[in-house]
Formats: structure tokens, C-alpha cells, sequence
């Protein structure tokens, strides 16, 4: 995979550290500062960990090994839209694979990919706890529920409309 | 005086003080629980699940190692169940392993072959994968093959808890966890200081040293080649265990004629530099106590001689490396001898000379390719090998290594003092130190064992009277203790005047060069006691206890070096060092 | 402030009348609302299931609307979930507790214009199940879904604005603190939980008052009190409900387990992909820190007593393991760590922890305020009150359902479920998520508790059920869950690491007909090796929904295997190009497109497919114009 060059500034630099120095003598802050750093730049390049690894006195390793722990982290940047499946039981039953298989199909992305022109990015999720409206997927939090393949398409479809 | 706790193991009986664990009261009516995962004071996580045991009243099977006894527990270590587990447990880590046995550097001391022989696996029984990682050959010194990996995680444990460094962890899960640097870069991207001490503790062949074998072999072969060989004070100690002698076993003379038959090389005895150390690094050391000079090096002044601790602090003490003796390491020294001296007297051109030294190291591997220590783009040292890679070539030449009557090393680095040998433990350096310091300063000879800088505890503090002061010294080993060190002489909490580390836990008898001796010697045995006992012996019983009483070192400064810390002696046996960043 | 019980009694006082409209038939709501400022209260579901089908549009147009028209004496109230998830956006109207279901923001306007102002209840929008025959509304409690259920954790969801602390403490909320506070000691307490039989809702069902007990007799100076909010089981939603609806109800109960255990700090570990429940959270804990019922001094007792939010889970279902949750919070990497040292002993931050999940703290301040007796007398012998179920898959009432423990599957699929849609036929139930199993149609008639659920192979979980039908293919099910634990297992320990791995690899040779029967037996022996040998319960119970399968579907496999059939059609690689000779027109064009020349046949005569030539390209689906290719 390519690399994305690293575009942070120092804004986004100075509110990271602000925030973890606020927070790192609170017991287990590392999470909260993960969370915080992917809020300030939506992934968490090495450059990132390293200023976390810095500051709360860490090896890097240790930053880089809950960031890969947990799927909530992501070490690549994000599309400007990001469709989830959900793939929980619910939906699977219902047939979310299918949803899935259409919209990266449409895109020519697997999940867990960005599109070239770092339009569109695909996920996939476990459970988003809307199994009434079974199957389900999301554009940038947006719910869609009852899903088809080719509903899918289309509202994926309707974002590149809006351009 | 802790609570003694009676159990049942296998029905016999048991007590054992409370705290004890399961796995360990088994080995105290002789049963040995095996296990993958746990190493004594290193690891202790319950992962691999191949020490289960059933216990009366729970449900399942129980990692015996994490287990702590109770009252009246009924354990049971060798049922069916527990047999027919770990059998499956071992062919599913089998299924990931690498399966490349007949070429594996730990050939058949590997703790999960001996395992997968004991209980009788298939090794095809479950469907492999292909082998998918990449090697990490990115260092000098250590290698890293994922797909042999295990994830018994003693090796980041070992670089995390014991050193106190970091370089890897564990990334992703689940069935694609793995371990390695951040990013799955190389090592070399790291602060790995190259202890080797990951080495040492893995059960397989994941990691191993990059070997240098075939570059020495290639230069005995070539004619124009004069090669010769050094060996440090602990390879004696140490490598009888890579032919089945038990450790603690000294075979210093066996040694010198095993190299020596590998093609007639010279063997020198590295123990003269560290004499020569001594010498050197008293006199920087009192220097600095008496100079009036305003930019005088500061004190507490720490040794220089272990390459990992010299990397460490290049990476996360910079400010501190004023602090650092500027003595080369004893191999350093060697080097620059061999290449100057020696060429001189022997009438060779020194590109030339083939220098190898035989370490306890890994470290060693890098600090040969310091660029400040070669002389006009030759490197002082050509290469550094370790104890396990002697041993490849020794058993490679066929020698039969037990049978042989020993020889002595050649002139003229062939006698060094007591003081010199004892460099290979913890606490070695500083006493030989104090015992030239106390020669020096009190003019007395008397004084020679300092039996409070002896031993494995990983900080030792004393205080001794010199010259009528004084004078609080202290000794480390292991780098998170190091750092500890580090961390109390910066907050001003100790005022140490000289400080000695070693980057390898009870020093280089336990380097990451070393015999990797498996869990079920190293949960049970105390290997750097016996290790450094040899050690002390050989010091006991040599005639020469003091550096400065060492002949040879008088007229290497007669001959060669004048004065210690003058002119010719400080542009061939000091150095300087770099600040390296923490990435 | 500090909170007194005067206060509180007062805040009860005001605001009782206003909620009691919502509880009360209507004719008595009527009666009670005249005594309320709201001749109109208008609930609008803002769970995450009607969120997530536009009900904050619905709840903006119902503002717009009674701004415009200047209705001054109507109440909007946003509450939590209802647990019709299926029928969203769901609005009910008070006092006459008319139930609208799948409302549009169109919908919302005619709500306002004809049922407020008007007084005529748009019968047309109401879900129909409330609308009797002669045109009279039924209450909701009297439908199919709602009469066969108790609600006890969910008392408070869809009935209070989980937004507002004083509707909480209207119903009761914090008497049951102050009650323990003022007049219990921590064995009491204990006692009081023991006597109830409450056990723990995550799963396990250890007994919650056993738990406390062993925490409370840990000498410590610093403990903590815990709460699982990671409900990682895919297709489960009882705890984010919960926490949405009535979050209040967790702080309380957290209170009162601190007070037992003799901690002063709580955290609640909770889903990062629940963004309502953590908002709802964060401020019930601000109000409840507001109201001096958090913090320092609660009701002037001297007890101190404050509660955290950690964002986690996110995709490590693992996280729900009580040690792995706590080494999560802690900031690491969410691995489970050997027992002993037990967490009552050893847990977070190395110091004596309790730890219990959302449904079961949402019972505590009610056993408290009702006491032991009233709990225990609902449920079986062994598992005492009620059990929340998340209710999916192929059943007409996707939803959330409360109801006593001791219910069948019958009652609670066919009664409260309304049974399986599209008349197809009951296959399987799955209870217990990635840990659990399938129950198949002969146990229909099982009651649900901890025990009986063991017995047949499966168990209780956090409540997740989902439903399948004669569509489910059960060896596609089962490499589904081992999908899910293979990824989720944090890899620790190698016999859940592989062994998922190995068993998802014989599944998926299985669904692809390359199995042979001897990888039957290697299933069992692995599943059952994985069963004793795992370090914690993920790895432990991760081959159930295999063994399960197996159990009761043996069959299915064996057809996999041996006749390389999905009897389903849902494993693709079994299924093959068929030609219907009836259909057929013998036009020839999907031969002459065939790349691989797998078609043959005369024209104007029946073609066929030779299924080993053919290489599955859809070609032949794609050109038929008769529509006679299908899979089989």
C-alpha cells in the first residue's frame, strides 16, 4: 500500500499534546489518548505515535501494539466518505455479505480500503445494535437500514451525484 | 518466614512456601510440568497453555505456571485429558511454525522439537500455512524470522520488563498477531541497544545472530590473510555447555586449542585489554576526581566497556554521555592494538590481519562496525563472533572438543591478571577497578576481594574507604535497572563516584551471544551464579590478581603506549560517541 | 448541591403526575394530566433503532409544528428504546397512549394538525396490532408483543426522557441509594443481593450478590466498581438500550455496589460505536454529579462515589472478557490474564474490582427498593427474575423483549414474535452469540434459564436471538461465528489463536466440499480440546456454535461433505448452473457464450450444463432471456 505523506500541522500537534499532558497521570489514559488522536487527525500515523509514544513515556512499540489491537484504530487515512456494513448476526442472516460484495464491487475497493481519489472508503462492522432495520450499513454515521444490493449501489452512488 | 502450603501433586504429597506456583512445587517431587511460554523471572502469562494440569474442583485445565498453590489443592499433571491437550496444543503451534528443522540454528535443543518428540505429535496433523512474514536481517546483529514465532512473547518481555527498551511488542491479534518493531519496520529503526538478550530466551529458532561463520572461514582460507583470534574473559566459561558440559564448566585451555586447530590461527586472550581497561579507566577515573580544569569531564563516571549500555545511552541519555569513560571496550582496545602494535612488531600490512574476536555479545556485532573504531576505513575488528557461533565452527572443523588436553594462548597477549577475567560478571569491572584504585591511592595490595559489588541482585550500592574518603560506587546490570541508575545519579537522589553496567542481567556470562540453554535448565538452575563462579574461581586461583601487576600490560606501556590516558594510549584506547535520537 | 432525601422527595413530588401519564390507562391518564402543565405528551423513540430510521426528523417536525402553531401545552419527550425496533420511528401520544408507528416527518405534521388540535387520532398511522376491529385503540400493553413480557431492566425505556434526571428520580430513581446509604450496612446489602438471586446478565451467570461479597472481604484501600457496557455479541443490543433508555438506572445500582464493596470510583466500559448511549451517559453522570447524587458526600453520609466513562471495545469483542475489559481500561492491549488472581482480589489497576454488566446493575436499585422476596419470586428455581432479549433474524417482531425467566422459545418466537415471516419454517434459534449455540425446533418448548440452555448445547449469553429459518444454511452459520472469534480472538493463547483458525479452515473446506468425513472428527476433538485448554472463555466457548451445529444438524454436514449439496443454497461453492428443461427454448445463445464450452444441447431442444466443465462464470444466467438458469 502506498504511504500517504503525513500532513499534520502544528495546530493539530499542539492540541495532541495539550491533551495527553492534561490526561497522561490519569490510570490507563492510553486509550483516551488514541481516541483523541485519531479525533484530531482521523488516523494514527507513525508520526502521531511517535508525539504519543514522547509524551507519555513510552516505546513506540507499546503505542503501535494497542493501536493494532483494537479495529476502532486505524493507521491509514480515511476516505472523505466512509460506508460501514454491518456484519453482524442480524444482518448477515439477512444477508449483508451480499450488501458488502455489491458496494465493493461498485467501489473496486475491499473493505477495509480507500478508493484512489481517497473519495470513498469501505469498512465493515460488527453489530451497530440496529437489527431492526437488519441489514444495515452506514455512510459517515448516516444510517441506511433494509438494505439491498442494489439500494446499496444507489445511495453509494447518490454521494458521487453530489460532487 | 512465609506460610508453608500443603498440597497434592499427583497424589504425593507437597509442601512449599506460599506464593509458590504450581509448575514450580511439581519440580520439587521431581516432576517436571512442561511449558513454553513461562520463563523464570522473565515471563509468566499463562499463553502457550502447554503446562496444564487438572485441579480437583475446576472446571477445565489449568496453566500450571500461573497457578499459585493452595491449601490442600489435588493436582493431577499427567492425565489423559492433560496429555491428549497439550498433544493437541503442540501440533496446532506446530501447524504455524516454520517447519525448516533440518537448517534451524537451535537444531535439536529446540524446546518445541524436544516437546513435539516427548509427546509423540504428527506434525502434519492440522494444515499448515504458508510461511508469511518476512525476515528481519535489518541489524548487524540479530535476525528475526516471524514464521518460525511462536508467540510465547519471552522475548518482548525480556525487552520490555528486563531491558526496558521496547524495540518490539506485539502487533495486531488474533491469529495475525506477531511481534516485531512498530510500523513492521526493521529493527534497525528502533532503539534496540542489541543485547541479544531476546535471543537467549526464545524457545525456537525465531531469532538467532547474524552470523559471521562463513566470512571467517573465507578469510582462514584465503592465503593472504593472517587471521587471529581474541576471545573475551566469558567465552571460557560458557561455551564447554555448546558440547554437553555442564554449566559451569571452565575450558579456557580447551578452547584456545580448539580455535587454534581450526587452521593455526594465533589466539590471543582478550583479558590483557581488560587489564589494560583498568588501567586506563583509573586513571580517567582520578583525573576527573582531581582535575581543576572547569570543563572537567563530570562525575559519577560509568564504565564504557558494554556496547549495549553504550547505545543505550546514545539513545535516551545524550546529555549524560560526558559521563561515560571515554575508554574503548576491551574488544575496541584489542583491536586497536592488533592493528598497530602487533602489525608493527609482526611486519604486517594491517589490511592484511584478520581480526576476530569471540564475544558473549550481539552488541559486540555493532560496535565492530563503529566507524570510530577503524583506522583509516579498516575496521579495528573485522568481525565479532559469539560463543554459539564458535562452538557451529568448532563442531564444524570436527573437533572433538571434550577430548581435547587444552593449550595455552599465544604471545603476546597470552597472561592477564584475575582482575581481567572477572570482567565477564556483574560487578567484575568495578572490583577490578578498586583493586588497582586501591593500589594507586593507598599504595596497598592487600586489598582484593570486594565481595559487595559480587553476585546477580541487578543494583548493588557499597562504599569503601580510598585514600582515606569515601567512596560510593555502584553496579547494575540488566537496562532497566540501568535506567533506574541513571534515573537517581540525574535527580541528584545518589551521588555515586563511579558506576558500573552491564547491559546483559549478572553481566556478559549471560550476554546475548551466549549457549541458549532451554527453559527447563533456566526455570530450575541459577546459570549466571554458575556462569560467574567459574569466573571468580579462575580469579581465586591465578597468581595475578591485579591489572597493574600484569606484565604484559607494563610493557605494552613500555614498549608501545607510554602513559594510560596520554598521548598514544588515548588516541589508541579512548573514544568518543553519538547522540542517536530515540527513532 | 447536596442532595437530602427532602430534596429528593420533592423533585419525586414534582414531577411524578407528568410521567405517571405514560404508565397509567388512559382513562386515568386523562385524569392525571389535568393536573400536569401538558394537556399533551408526544414520545418519540430515540433509541438507536429509530434513530437510525429518521426519528430525529420525525421529533424535528413535531417541534416545528407545535412552534408554528403555538401549542404551548404539548410535550415532546425523547425517550430511550421501546424494543418495537422494526416498526420505527415509533411516537406514542399521551394520555391516550395512541401508538404510531413508522412515522414520517409527514406523518408528524398530520399527528399535530388532526390528533392534537383536533383531537381525531390518525388511525391510518397507528400500528395496526392497536387498532381494534371496531375501531377502538387498544393499549400497547395488551398486544401480542408487549403482554407476554415483564419489564424490569427496561421499566424506565420509552417511558422517561433518559435525558432528564428528574423523570428518573420521578419514578423512584435514588431512593434505592439513599435507602442503602441511610439504613443498610454493606453485608445487608450483600444479604439483600443473595436472597434475590440475581445473577450476572453477561453471560455467566455468576450470582451478583456472591460476587460483591468476595470483593467487599478483600482488605484494600482503593477498589473499584466496574461496568461492562462492551456488548461485542453481533446482534445484540439489551445494554445499549439500556444505557439509551435509562441510564440513570446503571449509575444508581454502580452507587450502591460501591457503598457494598467499599469503592469510591467507578468506569463504565462502553462501545465506542455506541455514540447515543455514551452521549446519554455522559449526561446522566453530569446531572447525577449535579444533584450531589455523584461525587462527594451523597446524601450526606460521608460517602464519596464518582463514575468514568472509557471508550473501548470498538471491534475487540474480547473486551467483554471481565479481566481482558479491565487490562483494556487500563490502557493496553485487551488481553485476558490468568485466574487467579481473581478480579475481586486482583482486578483493575492490580486492586479489588467488581464488575457486572448493564442489565444486571439495571436490576439492583429495584431489589433493593422492592426487596429479595418480590425479585426471587419471579423466574425458575435456579434463575430468578427476568432477561432481556434482543430479538432478531427471520422473525416478523425484530425487537427488544423483556420477559420472566422460564418463558419458552415458543412463547417468546411465536407469542411476542410474531413468528417467522413469509410462512417459511422455524429451523434453529441461536442464543449466546459467538459463544452459544443453535437450538433447533424439537427443544422449541425449552424454558429459557441458565441451566436449561446449558443442558441443550447452548446458553444463556447477553442475550442476543436471533432467528432462522428453512433458508439458514447451519454449517455457513457456524463458519460464520468462527469468522467472527477467529478475528476478534486477541491471540494470546495458542490454543484459541489456531484452533479457531484450524476449525474456521475445516469449515470453510466443508462449505466448499472439500472436506472428507474425517475432518469431522478433527472438529470435534479440536472443539472439544479448545473447550479445557483456552485461557479464557471466548477461546473456551468459541467452538460451541460448531458443536452445536453438529449436534443437531449433523445431516447438513454430512451433505456438505458426501453429496457436496447445500440443501440451503447458501454455500456457493456446492451450488452449480442447472438449466430447467422447462423453461428451456433451445435458442442455443447460452452455448455459443459459454467459454468453456460446458453447454450442450440441440436446437429448440432442453440444453444442459456439464457441472464439471462449467466454470461458474454467470455467463449463461446473464444471456438467458427465458430466465431457465438457476443454481442448485
Amino acid at each position: 500500500m502506498a504511504k500517504v505523506a503525513f500532513r499534520g500541522t502544528p495546530k493539530q500537534e499542539r492540541e495532541l499534546r495539550k491533551f495527553i499532558k492534561k490526561h497522561k497521570d490519569q490510570p490507563g489514559a492510553m486509550m483516551p489518548v488514541l481516541q483523541e488522536a485519531q479525533g484530531i487527525y482521523g488516523y494514527l500515523p507513525r508520526e502521531v505515535q511517535e508525539i504519543i509514544a514522547q509524551e507519555m513515556n513510552v516505546p513506540l512499540s507499546q503505542v503501535f501494539g494497542v493501536a493494532t489491537f483494537y479495529s476502532q484504530f486505524t493507521l491509514t487515512p480515511k476516505g472523505e466518505h466512509t460506508v460501514s456494513v454491518c456484519l453482524g448476526t442480524a444482518c448477515y442472516v439477512k444477508g449483508a455479505d451480499k450488501i458488502l460484495a455489491a458496494i465493493e464491487d461498485r467501489l473496486g475497493i475491499k473493505a477495509g480500503e480507500c478508493t484512489p481519489d481517497g473519495f470513498f472508503s469501505i469498512d465493515s462492522c460488527r453489530c451497530l445494535g440496529a437489527c431492526g432495520l437488519a441489514p444495515v450499513m452506514t455512510v459517515d454515521g448516516e444510517v441506511y437500514g433494509k438494505c439491498t444490493p442494489e439500494s446499496a449501489v444507489k445511495i453509494i452512488d447518490s454521494y458521487y451525484e453530489e460532487v | 518466614m512465609k506460610k508453608m502450603i500443603n498440597l497434592k501433586i499427583n497424589n504425593i504429597p507437597v509442601t512449599v512456601p506460599e506464593g509458590t506456583t504450581v509448575l514450580q512445587a511439581a519440580k520439587s517431587v521431581n516432576i517436571e510440568i512442561p511449558s513454553l511460554c513461562y520463563l523464570k523471572d522473565i515471563n509468566c502469562i499463562g499463553a502457550c497453555r502447554v503446562c496444564v494440569v487438572e485441579i480437583k474442583g475446576r472446571r477445565g485445565l489449568t496453566a500450571a505456571c500461573t497457578y499459585p498453590v493452595e491449601e490442600g489443592l489435588e493436582v493431577l499433571t499427567n492425565t489423559a485429558t492433560v496429555r491428549a491437550s497439550r498433544k493437541t496444543t503442540i501440533e496446532l503451534i506446530l501447524s504455524t511454525h516454520h517447519k525448516k528443522c533440518l537448517s534451524c540454528v537451535r537444531g535439536n535443543h529446540c524446546e518445541l522439537q524436544k516437546l513435539a518428540y516427548d509427546y509423540g505429535i504428527d506434525e502434519d496433523h492440522f494444515k499448515d500455512d504458508e510461511p508469511k512474514y518476512e525476515i528481519d536481517d535489518s541489524t548487524p546483529y540479530v535476525v528475526r524470522d516471524n514464521n518460525k514465532c511462536i508467540q510465547c512473547l519471552r522475548c518482548v518481555s525480556t525487552c520490555n520488563n528486563v531491558q526496558g527498551i521496547g524495540a518490539i511488542g506485539q502487533i495486531r491479534r488474533g491469529f495475525d498477531v506477531r511481534v516485531g518493531s512498530p510500523f513492521d519496520q526493521g529493527l534497525d529503526t528502533t532503539t534496540c541497544v542489541g543485547c541479544g538478550q531476546c535471543i537467549v530466551s526464545c524457545p525456537v529458532g525465531a531469532l538467532y545472530e547474524k552470523s559471521n561463520i562463513d566470512e571467517v572461514w573465507d578469510a582462514i582460507a584465503d592465503p593472504k590473510k593472517q587471521v587471529v583470534f581474541f576471545t573475551a574473559p566469558s567465552i571460557a566459561a560458557t561455551l564447554g555447555e555448546c558440547f554437553d558440559m555442564p554449566p559451569g564448566t571452565h575450558v579456557e585451555d580447551k578452547m584456545v586449542q580448539a580455535i587454534r586447530m581450526l587452521d593455526d590461527v594465533k589466539v590471543f586472550n582478550m583479558n590483557v585489554t581488560a587489564d589494560l581497561t583498568i588501567l586506563e579507566e583509573a586513571n580517567e577515573l582520578i583525573s576527573r576526581i582531581t582535575s581543576n580544569k572547569v570543563d572537567k569531564p563530570p562525575l559519577p563516571m560509568f564504565t564504557s566497556c558494554c556496547p549495549g549500555w553504550i547505545k543505550f545511552m546514545e539513545h535516551y541519555y545524550p546529555e549524560m554521555l560526558p559521563n561515560l569513560s571515554t575508554c574503548k571496550s576491551p574488544q575496541g582496545m584489542f583491536g586497536a592494538l592488533l592493528k598497530s602494535y602487533y602489525c608493527q612488531k609482526n611486519h604486517i600490512d594491517p589490511k592484511d590481519l584478520y581480526v576476530v574476536s569471540v564475544i558473549p555479545c550481539t552488541a559486540k556485532k555493532f560496535e565492530v562496525s563503529r566507524p570510530e573504531l577503524s583506522t583509516r576505513g579498516i575496521p579495528d575488528v573485522d568481525v565479532a563472533i559469539t560463543t554459539r557461533e564458535l562452538s557451529r565452527m568448532i563442531k564444524g572443523a570436527g573437533i572433538s572438543f571434550k577430548d581435547l588436553k587444552g593449550e595455552e594462548f599465544d604471545d603476546p597477549f597470552a597472561i592477564a591478571s584475575g582482575a581481567g577475567k572477572i570482567f565477564g560478571a556483574t560487578g567484575g569491572v568495578m572490583e577490578a577497578a578498586l583493586r588497582t584504585a586501591a593500589n594507586i591511592l593507598d599504595g596497598t595490595n592487600e586489598k582484593i576481594d570486594f565481595m559487595d559489588v559480587r553476585g546477580i541482585p541487578g543494583i548493588k550500592e557499597a562504599t569503601y574507604r580510598i585514600n582515606g574518603a569515601e567512596v560510593d560506587v555502584c553496579v547494575a546490570s540488566g537496562l532497566a535497572n540501568a535506567r533506574k541508575v541513571v534515573e537517581m545519579v540525574k535527580s541528584g537522589e545518589k551521588k555515586y563516584l563511579f558506576i558500573e553496567i552491564m547491559a546483559c542481567p549478572g553481566g556478559c556470562i549471560n550476554g546475548g551471544g551466549q549457549p541458549v540453554q532451554s527453559d527447563s535448565v533456566r526455570n530450575y538452575v541459577d546459570l549466571k551464579s554458575l556462569r560467574s563462579q567459574v569466573l571468580y574461581d579462575a580469579d581465586k586461583g591465578n597468581d595475578l590478581r591485579c591489572s597493574h601487576e600484569s606484565p604484559v600490560v607494563q610493557k605494552l606501556y613500555d614498549e608501545f603506549l607510554e602513559k594510560p590516558g596520554k598521548a598514544k594510549a588515548h588516541s589508541l584506547l579512548h573514544t568518543t560517541y553519538t547522540a542517536r535520537g530515540m527513532m | 448541591m447536596t442532595m437530602t432525601y427532602e430534596k429528593l422527595m420533592q423533585i419525586k413530588e414534582k414531577n411524578r403526575e407528568l410521567v405517571m401519564v405514560r404508565r397509567l390507562v388512559a382513562s386515568k391518564a386523562e385524569e392525571m394530566a389535568k393536573h400536569t402543565a401538558y394537556r399533551k405528551q408526544i414520545l418519540v423513540c430515540g433509541g438507536t433503532g429509530c434513530t437510525s430510521s429518521g426519528s430525529h426528523k420525525v421529533a424535528d417536525a413535531l417541534e416545528s409544528e407545535i412552534k408554528e402553531k403555538g401549542l404551548t401545552d404539548v410535550l415532546i419527550v425523547k425517550t430511550g428504546c421501546f424494543g418495537l425496533c422494526a416498526l420505527g420511528p415509533v411516537v406514542i401520544v399521551y394520555p391516550e397512549g395512541a401508538f404510531y408507528s413508522q412515522t414520517t416527518p409527514e406523518g408528524a405534521k398530520r399527528i399535530i394538525d388532526e390528533h392534537i388540535i383536533k383531537g381525531s387520532i390518525c388511525k391510518d398511522l397507528l400500528y395496526p396490532e392497536t387498532v381494534h376491529e371496531d375501531g377502538e385503540i387498544l393499549p400497547l400493553s395488551q398486544t401480542n408483543f408487549y403482554a407476554k413480557q415483564m419489564r424490569i431492566a427496561l421499566r424506565n425505556c420509552g417511558v422517561i426522557d433518559p435525558e432528564n434526571i428528574e423523570e428518573y428520580i420521578a419514578l423512584d430513581g435514588y431512593a434505592a441509594l439513599h435507602k442503602v446509604l441511610t439504613s443498610m450496612t454493606q453485608d445487608q446489602v450483600i444479604d439483600v443481593m443473595l436472597a434475590s438471586g440475581l445473577r450476572g446478565r453477561g453471560g455467566a451467570g455468576f450470582p451478583t450478590g456472591r460476587k460483591w461479597a468476595f470483593c467487599k472481604a478483600t482488605k484494600s484501600d482503593i477498589k473499584y466498581v466496574c461496568c461492562n457496557a462492551d456488548e461485542g455479541d453481533p446482534g445484540a443490543f439489551m445494554d445499549r438500550s439500556i444505557l439509551e433508555g435509562d441510564p440513570h438506572a446503571v449509575l444508581e445500582a454502580m452507587a450502591i455496589a460501591g457503598y457494598t464493596i467499599g469503592a469510591s470510583q467507578g468506569y463504565v466500559y462502553v462501545r465506542a460505536e455506541y455514540p447515543i448511549a455514551v452521549e446519554r451517559l455522559k449526561i446522566a453522570i453530569k446531572q447525577a454529579r449535579e444533584y450531589g447524587l455523584l461525587g462527594k458526600d451523597i446524601f450526606g453520609t460521608g460517602f464519596n462515589f464518582d463514575i468514568e466513562i472509557r471508550l473501548g471495545g470498538a471491534g475487540a469483542f474480547v473486551c467483554g472478557e471481565e479481566t481482558a475489559l479491565m487490562t483494556s481500561i487500563e490502557g493496553k492491549r485487551g488481553e485476558p490474564r490468568p485466574r487467579p488472581p481473581f478480579p475481586a482480589v486482583e482486578g483493575l489497576f492490580k486492586k479489588p474490582t467488581v464488575l457486572n454488566n448493564v442489565e444486571t446493575y439495571a436490576n439492583v436499585a429495584q431489589i433493593i427498593r422492592k426487596g429479595a422476596e418480590w425479585y426471587s419470586s419471579i423466574g425458575t428455581e435456579t434463575s430468578k427474575g427476568t432477561k432481556v432479549f434482543a430479538l432478531g433474524g427471520k422473525i416478523t417482531n425484530v425487537g427488544l423483549v423483556e420477559v420472566p425467566m422460564g418463558t419458552t422459545l415458543r412463547e417468546i418466537i411465536e407469542e411476542i414474535g410474531g413468528g417467522i415471516p413469509n410462512g417459511k419454517k422455524f429451523k434453529a434459534a441461536q442464543t449466546g452469540g459467538p459463544s452459544g449455540g443453535c437450538i433447533p425446533s424439537v427443544h422449541i418448548d425449552t424454558p429459557i434459564d441458565y441451566e436449561s440452555l446449558q443442558r441443550i448445547g447452548s446458553m444463556m449469553g447477553s442475550g442476543g436471538l436471533i432467528i432462522m429459518d428453512e433458508d439458514t444454511c447451519m454449517v455457513d452459520i457456524a463458519k460464520f461465528y468462527l469468522e467472527f472469534t477467529c478475528e476478534e480472538s486477541c491471540g494470546k493463547c495458542s490454543p484459541c489463536r489456531i484452533g479457531t483458525k484450524r476449525l474456521l479452515h475445516m469449515l470453510d473446506d466443508i462449505t466448499k466440499g472439500t472436506a472428507t468425513m474425517e475432518e469431522l472428527d478433527k472438529i470435534e476433538e479440536l472443539a472439544a480440546h479448545m473447550k479445557v485448554s483456552c485461557l479464557c472463555a471466548l477461546g473456551q466457548t468459541a467452538s460451541n456454535p460448531v458443536v452445536s451445529t453438529l449436534r443437531y444438524f449433523r445431516e447438513e454436514y454430512v451433505e456438505h461433505i458426501v453429496d457436496k449439496r447445500c440443501a440451503a443454497k447458501k454455500c456457493k461453492d456446492l451450488l452449480h448452473y442447472v438449466i430447467d428443461p422447462e423453461k428451456c427454448k433451445g435458442c442455443t445463445l447460452c452455448s455459443r457464450n459459454c467459454p468453456v464450452g460446458a453447454i450442450s444441447g440441440k436446437v429448440k431442444e432442453p440444453h444442459h450444463i456439464d457441472k464439471n466443465v462449467c466454470i461458474k462464470c454467470g455467463l449463461c444466467k446473464q444471456n438467458c432471456k427465458f430466465g431457465a438458469v438457476y443454481m442448485d
